[in-house]
């Protein structure tokens, strides 16, 4: 028996859900409709009695207060018959987490007879609707087919299930052709091209048989992109040399030749580990989940966060996950639905979703997200970029891991389903206009709440010492957290014994399902017992599943049969290595003479509001920024909290002010012209961003995150050889070491047409820094008017990739490159200036260059400014005042200073480009002088704000 | 005597260390304690003087903010809790657990089996928002705020925040016994507009208490303002010996001296 419980808003409580669909149709240009009502749906499985149904709804489903319910039955409205109405719930098999919540909750109202449930979200809608209308609102707004559909009157909702016959299958290949061999890899998604086919057939001939299709599986995973980074640690043929393993002659090299002794554990764990005190070190991760993303932006990122914050879990035997940071790029927000290529989910919808998905997992996971970016470019459109991270604290003593033969195999957390499967070998492909529907099964929705409880009871486990070994289960699932864990022992897993989210999975699809919020631990026997009470307490599944071995072997059995058994050697090192070849050269860029614009201030508007530029307000407070309450130095800053801080900074002890600093840098346009200078500028701006808030280069550590096109074309191969270059070049003279990285490539979006966009280049670089005393932290607003401005740092006439030009429509290749002994000096200088209190507001400038960063001082600080700018260091082609407002060349900042400290601070800074260039003032206008003491700019400074904010006030 | 605090952990909530740190800064035992082991009885709540249910999104809010768990306690703890109360004992609920307090019948009066009367639900922006509100402090009879100054400073992180009640008497009832603790203001303590009051809250009510004023519920975070560096202007106006958040706690504390 099913029983359908109906809620609604009360009529004269405000529909919040109903409004946001109407203006979410207005949005698409549908202009008919009078009102939208939603209703929530619970459906139950089980025999309930009249009054259990009603005791169901009232006392545990609806808001008495708020709402009205209705059993077996709509919600009375009036004029219902009027209305047309669309009702929508998952797919089978997708995570429907609130059905658990509720299957929890009706047992605590003591009621047992429910044994399923299932929610659904249904709309009514009143006013003019075509055909065409409502299925633009379903398809475009109401949900996203990968995981949700329509429901039809009389569909089947609930399935009772049964398991597969099992049958062993094994793939014939020893005796394949080449095109046979392609044929298996392309019909079996595997993604694994001629040569690693020929390398399995030959493994397995010598092994005179044929492999098993999970065999088949573990390999193409472990050999996949996303797990191995074949391309960056393959061979390349560039510039006539034959590289070993770019990563490893690069950022690798660096970090292993400046040799510092509070690097923990770089490049080997699931995130590096730095120091951070005397008892406590550090770990950080930023990942990639760009593939899901682009189909389902919600889910996509949601797993995106969720997969990032076990990492850091799953590091040395598990930190506290206690920052999480958010790098966005997307496509432009305001394009007309008509451009729109097929099968790609407009920019907008993907933003709204990508955010939501952040926000309701890293929220509910009470993780402070205070960190990120967003990017806007037009190549994004059918590949945005989610970049997410996650740093955690963990002891001193808790860093290592230890695998050991006979040690039981836990799995713990979440159940396995159908969700992700071949989402490690999927994300190593092209997207295409078919995506959608081909690869459905590579998307997940995320349980954040099953992770919070993975979260607090594991890290009860690891502090009473009841594991020796710790790792996610990520890209490949099971497969790829046993099989890398163990691979120094071998293992051997009994696939029954995973516990189900529902029954029909086969032996490999167990073995490769990604289903999220699972973590796999090697118990050592004696602690098994004490191990799964610490679970049991807290309502966490945790079940043996295997075994470690001495055999090297990775042994899967299911119901008492071998169906897999390869050796550990073969699966991490029978990988074949290809050469690939990498050319680079520097694309024609045509500049043209341009005249000074006679409205200096209006462009300055325009570049306020681009948005790149513009404020992330919208964004910024939907996440919980200060949730475990380090906040020390937020995202939003000044007299306002509005303002756009460089860098956050939080205390990850309350008892403490010791603090990590994290900021990041990432700068596309450059990559167009030339990836060796975005490389080296996104290292310098996330340098100086955590340099304005009053940090230095003393513990200070970045991580790389690659994301390019298609690797195997050897003019993006080019591109990423000489951004790795440039970052072993900048790391070594700033002596920040790498400490862990990840490149996604392949991002690349094949049209209708067969025309195949890759995305820019683009390298995002984070750095996390140890503060000593949070409670030196400098501020970007203007904070009094007296107070002197300087200009530190030189200004050149670098405008190619800069927003000024592509607000006058210009374009040229003179990208700011970065004198890296001339930054690292001033970065010194300027920091043991800010150590010793000397500097009151300190800001970067980054993209719109000096006028942006003034223009922000002053709107953050709700003062205006008198600038003047013959005093501005600037190299000798800077003749142009337009130039010198708006270049975008690196290492540099606006600094203001008491009249006090003025003289202290210039001999604290003699021997860096430095220019007195005007005072903050007490009236609310931003005057700026030219060369020649004409005024060139003359804004109210609310004006600024307005441009600036306006943009993404959604 | 150095009151125990039990800080109520259940699946998700995640202001739980917060919380216990606020109240061992004030001088008080503080206790993370599992929902299971108060339901299993390996814990009771008579050994403690103060019950807080901190900020989270227990049971992943799923249903409604905070309804699981305040089924929980009102139908499996609430002997305990009607005892608790009656023992003189202080109760406090920051965000998800002043969403709790009235969702089990704690609040705006302890009666564990009348129907509900106020409500927290969806903010009327339609959005998860964090952001610093300013708080105009009541006469009241709560005991967390006895000579707290007017005006308080604290962030509020909630999307289900907006405070309504069924019918306008139990406003009424709620003015007459002085039992709206804290309402949103304008930074000078005057009347607010939008996000002043985040969430649309009627009469901007954030947080209230029992008629004995032992039992406090609010949507804004005072542990989250507890050391000067909290303070989002500080880099401005300087650091301040204290956040604002602490003389509740501290209120809390005394009360058991």
């Amino acid at each position: 028996m099913i029983t359908r419980i109906e809620l609604a808003e009360k009529e004269d409580f405000y529909d919040a859900e109903g409004h946001a669909v109407h203006s979410g149709a207005r949005d698409l240009g549908i202009q008919g409709i009078g009102t939208v009502q939603a209703f929530r749906v619970y459906y139950l499985l089980g025999e309930l009695s009249d009054a259990e149904k009603e005791h169901i709804a009232a006392m545990l489903l609806a808001d008495r207060v708020t709402q009205d319910y209705a059993i077996d039955a709509p919600v009375a409205r009036p004029d219902s018959d009027r209305a047309w109405t669309v009702e929508i719930t998952f797919n089978r098999g997708v995570t429907d987490m609130v059905a658990e919540t509720t299957l929890k909750g009706i047992r605590d109202l003591g009621i047992p007879g429910v044994t399923a449930a299932k929610t659904a979200r249904r709309y009514a809608f009143y006013g003019r609707l075509n055909d065409a209308d409502k299925d633009l609102i379903v398809q475009k707004l109401l949900m996203n087919k990968v995981v949700e559909h329509v429901l039809t009157p009389g569909e089947k909702l609930f399935f009772p299930g049964a398991d597969p016959v099992f049958t062993l299958v094994h793939v014939p290949l020893t005796g394949a052709e080449d095109a046979e061999l392609l044929r298996i890899s392309r019909e079996r998604d595997l993604f694994l091209n001629l040569e690693e086919m020929r390398a399995i057939q030959n493994h397995f001939r010598g092994l005179k048989r044929e492999p098993t299709d999970v065999e088949l599986e573990m390999l193409a995973q472990t050999w996949s992109e996303h797990c191995s980074h074949k391309t960056l640690t393959g061979l390349v043929e560039y510039e006539g040399v034959l590289i070993d393993n770019p990563l490893k002659q690069t950022i690798f090299r660096v970090t292993r030749e400046l040799d510092k002794p509070w690097c923990v554990s770089v490049f080997k764990d699931n995130a590096g580990i730095i120091e951070f005190d005397d008892d406590d070190n550090i770990c950080f991760k930023v990942e990639t989940h760009n593939h899901p993303s682009a189909m389902e932006p919600y889910g996509g990122a949601n797993t995106g966060i969720g997969g990032v914050i076990r990492d850091p879990l799953g590091t040395g035997l598990g930190a506290k996950p206690i920052i999480n940071t958010d790098v966005f790029c997307f496509g432009p927000v305001d394009l007309p639905m008509e451009k729109l290529p097929k099968g790609v989910l407009h920019p907008k919808r993907v933003m709204q979703g990508v955010v939501a998905g952040v926000r309701d997992y890293g929220n509910r996971m009470g993780i402070p997200t205070s960190n990120g970016a967003l990017f806007f470019d037009e190549r994004y459109l059918g590949n945005p970029l989610v970049y997410c991270g996650n740093v955690g604290i963990m002891p001193k003593d808790k860093c290592e891991k230890q695998v050991l033969p006979g040690d039981h195999i836990l799995v713990v957390g979440g159940r396995t389903g159908r969700d992700g499967i071949h989402g490690a070998t999927a994300s190593s492909g092209e997207l295409h206009s078919e995506s959608e529907g081909t690869w459905s099964g590579a998307v997940q929705i995320g349980n954040p709440i099953v992770e919070k409880k993975l979260v607090d009871t594991l890290l009860q486990a690891r502090d009473l010492g009841l594991y020796r070994a710790i790792t996610d289960c990520g890209a490949g699932g099971l497969s790829s957290a046993i099989g890398e864990l163990a691979s120094s022992t071998g293992a051997e897993v009994d696939l029954e014994k995973v516990p189900l989210k529902y029954h029909g999975l086969t032996y490999m699809e167990i073995w490769i399902s990604e289903a999220q919020e699972r973590m796999v631990l090697f118990v050592p026997p004696e602690k098994l017992q004490a191990a799964l009470a610490v679970f049991a307490g807290e309502d966490v599944e945790a079940t043996v599943i295997g075994r470690t071995t001495s055999d090297h072997k990775m042994r899967l059995r299911y119901q008492g049969t071998v169906v897999g058994e390869l050796d550990m050697a073969f699966l991490h090192d029978g990988l074949p290595r290809i050469v690939r070849q990498a050319r680079w050269e520097a694309p024609q860029i045509v500049t043209t003479a341009y005249a000074l614009p006679s409205d200096l201030g209006s462009v300055l508007r325009q570049i306020l509001a681009a948005p790149n530029v513009c404020s992330k307000e919208w964004v910024i407070r939907q996440y919980d920024h200060e949730v475990q309450a380090g906040s020390a130095l937020k995202p939003l800053v000044g007299c306002a909290n509005d303002g756009p801080g460089d860098a956050c900074i939080t205390r990850p002890r309350l008892d403490s002010h010791r603090a990590i600093i994290l900021s990041n840098g990432l700068n596309p346009k450059y990559g167009l012209i030339d990836p060796y200078w975005m490389a080296a500028s996104a290292i310098d701006e996330a340098l100086r961003n955590l340099i304005a808030v009053g940090g230095n280069l003393q513990r200070t550590a970045l991580l790389d995150n690659f994301c390019w096109g298609n690797a195997d074309k050897p003019d993006r191969l080019g591109g990423l050889m000489r951004a790795a270059r440039a970052c072993y070049d900048m790391a070594k003279v700033f002596e920040t070491p790498f400490i862990s990285g990840k490149d996604s490539l392949n991002n690349e979006y094949k049209t209708e047409s067969g025309e195949s966009i890759a995305i820019p280049p683009t390298l995002l670089i984070s750095a996390i820094s140890v503060m000593a005393d949070c409670r030196k932290a400098v501020s970007m607003d203007f904070k009094r008017a007296g107070d002197v401005l300087y200009a530190v740092g030189m200004t050149r006439n670098e405008l190619g990739g800069s927003h000024y030009l592509e607000v006058v429509g210009q374009s040229s290749d003179a990208v700011p490159r970065v004198d890296a002994a001339e930054a690292k000096k001033t970065f010194i200088a300027l920091s043991q200036a800010m150590e010793r209190g000397l500097v009151r507001a300190c800001h970067d400038c980054s993209e719109g260059g000096l006028a942006v960063t003034l223009a922000e001082m002053a709107f953050a600080g709700g003062l205006g400014a008198e600038v003047k700018l013959q005093a501005l260091p600037r190299s000798a082609d800077v003749v142009r005042i337009d130039h010198a407002l708006f270049s975008e060349s690196n290492s540099r900042f606006v600094v203001e200073i008491t009249a006090e400290n003025e003289k202290a601070f210039c001999d604290s800074l003699r021997d860096i480009p430095l220019g007195r260039i005007g005072q903050v003032s007490g009236k609310s206008r931003l005057t700026i002088c030219g060369f020649h003491g004409e005024v060139v700019i003359d804004e109210e400074i609310e004006e600024l704000k307005n441009a600036w904010q306006k943009t993404l006030r959604w | 005597m150095k009151p125990n605090v039990l800080v109520l952990r259940a699946a998700g909530s995640n202001c739980d260390q917060e919380a216990q740190f606020a109240f061992q800064y004030a001088g008080a035992n503080a206790e993370l304690i599992h929902v299971n082991r108060l339901l299993e009885g390996d814990t009771k709540l008579e050994k403690f003087q103060i019950l807080v249910i901190p900020g989270g999104f227990t049971y992943g809010d799923d249903i409604s903010a905070g309804k699981v768990l305040a089924n929980q306690l009102k139908y499996k703890l609430a002997d305990q809790l009607l005892a608790f109360h009656a023992a003189d004992k202080l109760i406090l609920g920051i965000c998800n657990g002043f969403q709790v307090l009235v969702k089990a019948g704690l609040l705006p009066e302890m009666d564990l089996n009348a129907s509900q009367t106020v409500t927290l639900t969806n903010n009327a922006s339609g959005k998860f928002e964090d952001r610093w509100v300013h708080l105009r402090v009541n006469e009241s009879p709560c005991v967390f705020t006895r000579g707290v100054k007017s005006l308080v400073y604290f962030p509020v992180a909630h999307a289900e925040g907006k405070f309504v009640v069924r019918n306008e008497q139990v406003m009424e009832k709620l003015l007459q016994n002085r039992q709206i603790v804290f309402q949103y203001a304008g930074a000078d303590g005057d009347k607010p507009a939008y996000p002043q009051n985040p969430n649309g809250s009627m009469r901007d009510v954030a947080g209230i208490c029992d008629p004995s004023g032992r039992i406090l519920g609010l949507m804004p975070h005072p542990e989250r303002h507890i050391d000067p560096t909290h303070h989002p202007q500080w880099t401005r106006i300087g650091l301040a010996e204290e956040g604002d958040g602490v003389a509740l706690f501290s209120n809390a504390v005394s009360y058991f001296r």
